[in-house]
């Protein structure tokens, strides 16, 4: 059965037919859409999204100790946070198979950073397959679940934004019976005190060796000879890239298994190629090999050390320049950022904060990000995700030795960011007596990477009923006492959260709660919400004074006409959330029943 | 022989469900195909692309630059954006529809002027008034479809069933204003 697949939904299927029990993610662009396929099984999978990746891992890990096959999967910044489990469970292996996925961020679509997350596979010393596209996708994690059984280890699956996003043809098979194998007490296995461990540590230098003569004899690994004057060794997208520049003009060592590298395959490849090219995308993880061995080769002296090795970056590297292009007026293109949806519940309050003077924003990672940008220019740095509370208490107390100090900081976090790892941030700012100010944008869903559900929306990821998390209550357990509740939209009650929130020399939370405008309301939320979105503002043309104060909220549904000084809203676009009207002096737009 | 059609638009126009619709009957038709897409951050109203390509064997699920046989643009200025990936004897479908970005919505700058002038002074262009035909039909929104079947001629695929396509793949009570919309588009290139 042939389907048109891309990258993630193939790793779901792959994960299907292999048997797999429990799967559990954080999202994150680019690797999101391997849970929500994965989740579709639901008579054979349980899938369950996690607080964060190390919770998604640690669960996983559980899983496989008590005989399920498991996966866990996670973008490329969220294996940092799960890096401390990984390690360990390094030295423990499985019971049933288990295989971490990261999808990786060359060229950094959607990400803080662009880390080469081959690393961590030789750095935790577990195997590791590198897809390159969505056949291969579905097939190694079959592969991969054999070799965690075979050799007692978890296993590491590389993706890159290329492989998750691009679809292709995959053939699909049935699910294969993979049962839950007996979990049997095995402390000498599974405790990690320091004289289990250290016994451990040998299994696992036993098991490298191991897999070294498995990375040189298995198909992962294979040469497609032709014109041996240029010999191209690549994995995962890299090798489509390069294949798309050379064709059958050079020959390929493709690496599809890659901790640890063939070393006796690259050896018989380099010695019978002229001139070698490594083409990888991000840290010479392979080229460093290929020199280890003792051949010279065209790697990061020749192509970029970051971005995609996409064709063109390949064609200009080696030859110079990209194919012929049409010459036209770049002037002419005006940039199109990302912005807030109209309607989003963080507009009002961003316009609101960014006319705060003595304020510094310490942000978060969400569609709130975009608050640093004009027209608001409300956040001045972000890290990672949870460290909206924690960098700002940190800034805060050096702030404080000043005693002339007239800044205050405020931190911005989503509810998502807050279950993920801003409630430890919270307890440190509560316990630590910081004079933070720290604001929970509830939008009552994890809003950037596309509306999954999370512990404060009532939802699992299967669809299954479940407590909706009280965050006040949350905020309150984590010993904060000053904290107010506010409908974002209400400018006037932003503008006093603050004028009391900045009052205070202790913590405070200030929690905003509106849905996101594309959210999927539930008969609860159109409860609590009734009428949100139901209607629609306009501007009266004689009464505007053409000053721009409704364009400086930001929303894409006014635009401004220089000829006739006149703003006008867009009735398709309008949801009614009313801030431009609030903000409008001379009362000119008014509300009209949609 | 690979063949590449780049499709390119503003968050929310409905690129992606176009480029669904086309990988779909290219592989029903037999070719092998590839297609990609980028997504994550906010991209409501933000630059969006799909890239298709499809022959007997795709390596590459990306374009590269000066390498499309034909870009589709669903939106003016994004024409314009992305021509550097067309091939330079390739062919762009021209929606003539602005939206315009945040700093031109605000009036710091000015939609730019000129731009199906510029473009069709350098390549073969077809311009397509999508919005209009779409209002037409009752349905502002199956401009992504006009587009579609305006492609499909464009590139000599009228072979596949695309009919079938659509009402597989599209919401039961918009099957037939999207077939409508389809053959309209189609109807568009002589």
């Amino acid at each position: 059965m042939k389907k048109l697949l891309t990258g993630n939904e193939a790793i779901a299927r792959g994960a299907y037919e292999a048997g797999v029990r429990y799967a559990s993610a954080y999202p994150g662009t680019p690797s999101t859409e391997i849970l929500e396929n994965i989740a579709t099984y639901k008579e054979d999978i349980l899938a369950e999204w996690a607080t964060n990746e190390k919770v998604a891992l640690e669960a996983a890990i559980g899983a496989s100790i008590a005989g399920a096959r498991s996966l866990a999967a996670m973008k490329h910044v969220g294996v940092n946070v799960a890096a401390d489990p990984l390690f360990t469970f390094s030295y423990t292996g499985v019971n049933g198979g288990m295989v971490l996925i990261t999808a990786d961020e060359p060229g950094q679509h959607s990400s803080q950073n662009e880390q080469d997350n081959r690393n961590y596979a030789k750095f935790a010393k577990i195997p590791m397959l590198e897809p390159t596209d969505s056949q291969e996708s579905k097939d190694m994690i079959q592969a991969a679940f054999q070799i965690s059984e075979v050799y007692d280890t978890p296993v590491l699956i590389r993706m890159t934004t290329r492989v998750c996003h691009s679809k292709g043809i995959v053939e699909c098979s049935e699910r294969q019976d993979a049962p839950i194998k007996e979990y049997v007490k095995d402390i000498n296995k599974y405790m990690t005190v320091p004289a289990f461990a250290r016994k451990m540590r040998v299994k696992v230098e036993e098991r490298m060796h191991k897999l070294l003569e498995f990375s040189n004899k298995t198909e992962l690994n294979y040469i497609e000879w032709n014109d041996t004057k240029v010999g191209i060794i690549a994995s995962g997208a890299a090798f489509t890239f390069a294949k798309e520049v050379f064709g059958d003009s050079a020959s390929y060592l493709k690496l599809g298994f890659t901790n640890p590298l063939p070393t006796e395959k690259i050896k018989e490849f380099a010695s019978k190629v002229d001139k070698i090219y490594v083409i990888e995308e991000n840290d010479p993880y392979i080229e460093d090999q290929v020199r280890i061995l003792g051949f010279d080769c065209f790697g990061k002296n020749l192509f970029p050390p970051y971005g995609e090795m996409t064709p063109d970056v390949i064609r200009k590297a080696i030859f110079g320049k990209t194919n012929e292009t049409i010459d036209y007026n770049e002037e002419k293109v005006v940039s199109r950022p990302p912005t807030l949806c109209a309607g989003c519940p963080h507009r009002g309050f961003f316009h609101q904060l960014g006319k705060r003077k003595n304020v510094v924003v310490a942000g978060d990672i969400g569609c709130y990000t975009l608050g640093f940008a004009d027209p608001y220019n409300a956040m001045d740095f972000n890290i990672c995700m949870g460290a909206g509370a924690s960098t700002g208490h940190g800034a805060q107390q050096i702030f404080n030795m000043n005693k002339d100090n007239n800044k205050r900081v405020v931190s911005v976090m989503g509810d998502s960011t807050f279950f993920h790892t801003g409630i430890n941030a919270l307890i440190d700012v509560a316990y630590n007596r910081s004079n933070t100010v720290t604001v929970i944008l509830d939008n009552r869903i994890t809003g950037m990477t596309g509306h999954q559900e999370n512990p404060g929306t009532g939802y699992t990821i299967q669809g299954m009923e479940t407590p909706e998390l009280d965050i006040e209550k949350l905020v309150r357990a984590c010993n904060i006492e000053n904290i107010v509740s506010i409908d974002p939209n209400d400018l006037t009650a932003v503008k006093n959260a603050f004028d009391w929130a900045l009052s205070l020399n202790e913590p405070s939370v200030i929690i905003t709660r509106w849905p996101c405008v594309l959210k999927k309301l539930s008969a609860q939320d159109k409860e609590e919400f009734s009428g949100a979105f139901q209607s629609k503002y306009e501007i009266n043309h004689d009464k505007c004074i053409g000053c721009r104060a409704c364009v400086r909220t930001g929303c894409p549904a006014i635009s401004f006409d220089n000829k006739a000084k006149k703003s006008t809203i867009s009735f398709d676009q309008c949801v009614g959330c009313s801030v431009c009207s609030q903000v409008c002096p001379v009362k000119a737009i008014g509300k009209v029943e949609a | 022989m690979v063949k590449s059609i780049l499709l390119v638009g503003v968050g929310g126009q409905g690129t992606i469900l176009a480029s669904k619709l086309l990988t779909t009957g290219l592989m029903e038709a037999g070719y092998d195909v590839k297609m990609s897409e980028i997504h994550g951050m906010s991209q409501r109203g933000g630059s969006v692309s799909s890239q298709v390509r499809y022959g007997e064997k795709v390596e590459s699920p990306v374009i590269e630059l000066g390498g499309a046989d034909i870009l589709v643009s669903f939106e003016k200025m994004e024409a314009m954006r992305w021509l550097e990936y067309l091939k330079i004897d390739g062919k762009v479908i021209l929606n003539n529809y602005e939206i315009g970005s945040i700093s031109i919505l605000s009036g710091k700058v000015d939609y730019p002027e000129g731009i199906v002038e510029e473009i069709s002074s350098k390549v073969d262009t077809i311009v397509v008034d999508a919005a209009t035909h779409a209002k037409d039909m009752g349905n502002s929104k199956v401009m992504n479809i006009i587009l579609l079947g305006a492609t499909v001629k464009s590139m000599k695929l009228e072979g596949i069933d695309w009919e079938k396509i659509i009402r597989e793949n599209v919401k039961k009570q918009f099957i037939d204003i999207n077939i409508e919309a389809f053959k309209h588009g189609m109807s568009l290139v002589g």
